[in-house]
């Protein structure tokens, strides 16, 4: 029986195999949208697309879903998520609006600037930066950074203001966007890093040639070509922060609570969050509960589109570089 | 490409005169754009280092030999609570499953894009097919391919797989599923190094063994394969890196249970279809976002895990550079 394996193949039999495994990804993708997509089907069908919106306690709403049991009624499944995907949309866009400049600045001096020698060690560090696992990035947040601002930063007047609505221990959305960005900066520059790289150096010379220097020819020429690749990289650095569940649920606060500025700037920055993929870590062991669970695979499909629409809008906006034939 | 590199550069010491004198005559602006680059760029080489300092500094503080060989156990303080043993196996139980799931996967996929994917119809449309699916399940956050995972071990159909309730429940919950989810993890990383590498390889290697009377398949077996060695290692390190830094999948997932929980009677078998944890959702629960606030043990396993990861990343390094690649910017690339 084993005899035929090991003849050598024909041609015909092994390209037959050969795409029949690699379909296998393909059925685990449309696998992954149907089942998640059923599971969060009872949340859609009780409250239409409404529950992205706000209403109600979504803390109160929680509780109920995780109070009835294995038979919840229908009003369980009441839902209004405005809170966390509110706290999802400001992390987000916090950290993409801090991270962008840096990651241009430092793809340009990387690509740019630094000496060979310096370069050598700057890029294996910044790669170190994007594989250090979340979990440390949130030890080091929850046992350092959350203290620090809560001991030193948060005034004793800044706490007793806003007591009545919220505790704040220095866990929030200050401390989660920065790490968000520390962590998402470094995808950014490898994207941008390679633009830079692709880009003709003979443009960036011509504009040296007619009197620009050196630093100004890279932003007036090279930056301004690379601009789709800047765009796309903040669009993949959305998405990666977006699914970010881990770091988020230790150093957040976990509150399900809609930070605003009218308590004051500095306020706004301690004030604690959930985000849509922290709030399923931290009510994943719950998931017992059928309401509950619907809620937090609506959640997950909701994250799902909102991966997959920003990997398409990254493809489309990285196709007008094709034009100049730089591939990146 | 730097032409114009060394007028940029802070002078050395001994550099000639004339040379030093290009960025005063810059205006302010331009000069301020040239710091802020360098500070970014400095910047976040210093937080990286700040991180590996520090969790060095704490790790060496609370890390003992004898907490490496010590199962956990559960205790009211810190000195009771044992080590990270099961964590550690727990660890590496995964990473081997998940690379074994995703190895043939994702280099079979590689090659069907790289080699089959330009002649014919059909084969274009599976090869694009294949490739989206890759790039779909790169961008979807882990906690969602947890999720994923949750629901179709929960099957029926997959049930002998993993742990049960007392009851007869399914939980869905082992380490053949969160290996399973993990290999998802593990396939974006090597599809594209192997892929790239495929491609890289020049048209005359082929051209040649066709004309010696290769097949096809024997083509890829004995020629391709073996020359793109270095870059599925390369894939196959920074798969490694992102399943033992993954924590979403392990909470939900592998169960977090303290200990290595054993599910039937077969050796062997009976550890994959229990549950456990691994380092990383070690360091989680004893945080104080867990519920043990243990975060000596915590700062200990973060150690451990950082120590890999630190690991990791020099083999690519050194992968990288065995290549030989001229442009010593190649790397930059892989970081995604």
């Amino acid at each position: 029986m084993f005899e035929r394996l090991r003849n050598p193949w024909s041609d015909n039999r092994a390209e037959r195999t050969l795409g029949a495994v690699s379909l296998l990804v393909g059925v685990c993708v449309i696998a992954m949208i149907v089942f998640v997509g059923v599971r969060a089907w009872p949340i859609f069908e009780h409250n239409g697309l409404s529950w992205l919106g706000p209403g109600g306690s979504i803390k109160t709403q929680i509780a109920n879903m995780q109070a009835t049991g294995v038979n919840p009624p229908a009003a369980a499944f009441y839902l209004r998520a405005w809170p966390i995907v509110y706290g999802t949309l400001l992390t987000t866009g916090i950290a993409v609006v801090l991270g962008v400049p840096i990651a241009v600045l430092s793809s340009i001096f990387i690509v740019e600037l630094a000496p060979a020698r310096l370069r050598r060690v700057v890029i294996p560090v910044i790669r170190l930066l994007a594989s250090v696992p979340s979990v440390i990035y949130g030890l080091i947040g929850i046992l350092v950074l959350v203290p620090f601002v809560g001991n030193h930063l948060i005034t004793a007047s800044q706490k007793t203001s806003v007591q009545n609505s919220v505790e704040l221990t220095g866990a929030g959305l200050g401390v989660t966007a920065v790490i968000l960005t520390v962590m998402i900066t470094p995808i950014m520059i490898a994207l941008i890093c390679e633009a830079l790289i692709a880009a003709p150096a003979s443009w960036r010379e011509g504009a040296v040639a007619l009197g620009l220097n050196p630093l100004r020819a890279v932003q007036a020429v090279t930056l301004r070509a690379i601009r789709p690749a800047i765009v796309a990289a903040a669009v993949l650095a959305t998405a990666r922060a977006l699914g970010e569940a881990v770091m988020i649920s230790m150093v957040s606060g976990a509150n399900f609570f809609t930070p605003s500025l009218s308590h004051g700037a500095s306020i706004f920055l301690y004030e604690p969050l959930r985000t849509l993929a922290s709030t399923i870590v931290d009510y994943h062991e719950g998931i017992g509960a059928p309401a509950l669970k619907a809620a937090l695979y609506a959640f997950g499909a909701l994250l799902l589109f909102s991966a997959f629409a920003l990997s398409i809008a990254g493809y489309l906006i990285k196709l007008p570089l094709r034009k100049y034939q730089v591939r990146a | 490409m730097n032409a114009f590199a060394p007028d940029l550069q802070v002078p050395p010491p001994n550099s000639k005169r004339g040379r030093r004198s290009s960025m005063w005559t810059w205006r302010w602006g331009d000069r301020l754009v040239l710091l802020f680059a360098w500070v970014a760029g400095l910047g976040l080489c210093a937080i990286a280092a700040a991180i590996v300092l520090y969790m060095g500094y704490r790790g060496l503080e609370y890390l003992s030999p004898s907490l490496l060989v010590t199962r956990p156990a559960v205790g009211t303080s810190q000195s009771q609570t044992g080590g990270i043993l099961d964590p550690l196996i727990g660890t590496v139980l995964l990473t081997a499953i998940g690379i074994a799931l995703a190895f043939p996967l994702a280099v079979i996929s590689a090659i069907w894009v790289a080699e089959y994917g330009q002649g014919g119809r059909a084969r274009q449309t599976l090869a694009r097919v294949v490739e989206s699916s890759i790039e779909i399940v790169a961008g979807t956050p882990d906690i969602v391919l947890a999720l994923f995972g949750l629901t179709i071990f929960q099957l029926g159909l997959f049930a002998p797989l993993s742990f049960r309730a007392e009851g007869g429940g399914v939980y869905g919950r082992s380490f053949i599923a969160a290996g399973a989810m993990m290999s998802l993890i593990a396939l974006p990383p090597l599809f594209i190094a192997t892929r790239d590498g495929l491609r890289a390889v020049p048209a005359h290697m082929r051209e040649a063994a066709f004309a010696l009377g290769k097949t096809r398949i024997a083509t890829i077996r004995r020629v391709l394969l073996p020359s793109v060695r270095s870059n599925i290692a390369t894939g196959v390190t920074l798969g490694v890196s992102r399943i033992i830094g993954d924590t979403a999948i392990v909470l939900l997932v592998l169960g977090e249970t303290l200990r290595i929980d054993t599910q039937g009677s077969v050796p062997a078998l009976n550890v994959l279809r229990g549950t456990g944890s691994s380092l990383t959702s070690y360091v989680y629960d004893n945080s104080p976002a867990g519920e043990g606030a243990a975060p000596q043990k915590a700062y200990a396993a973060a150690f451990v895990l950082l120590v890999f990861v630190l690991g990791l990343n020099l083999l690519v390094e050194r992968i990288g550079r065995s290549q030989a690649q001229s442009t010593g910017m190649s790397g930059v690339g892989g970081v995604v």
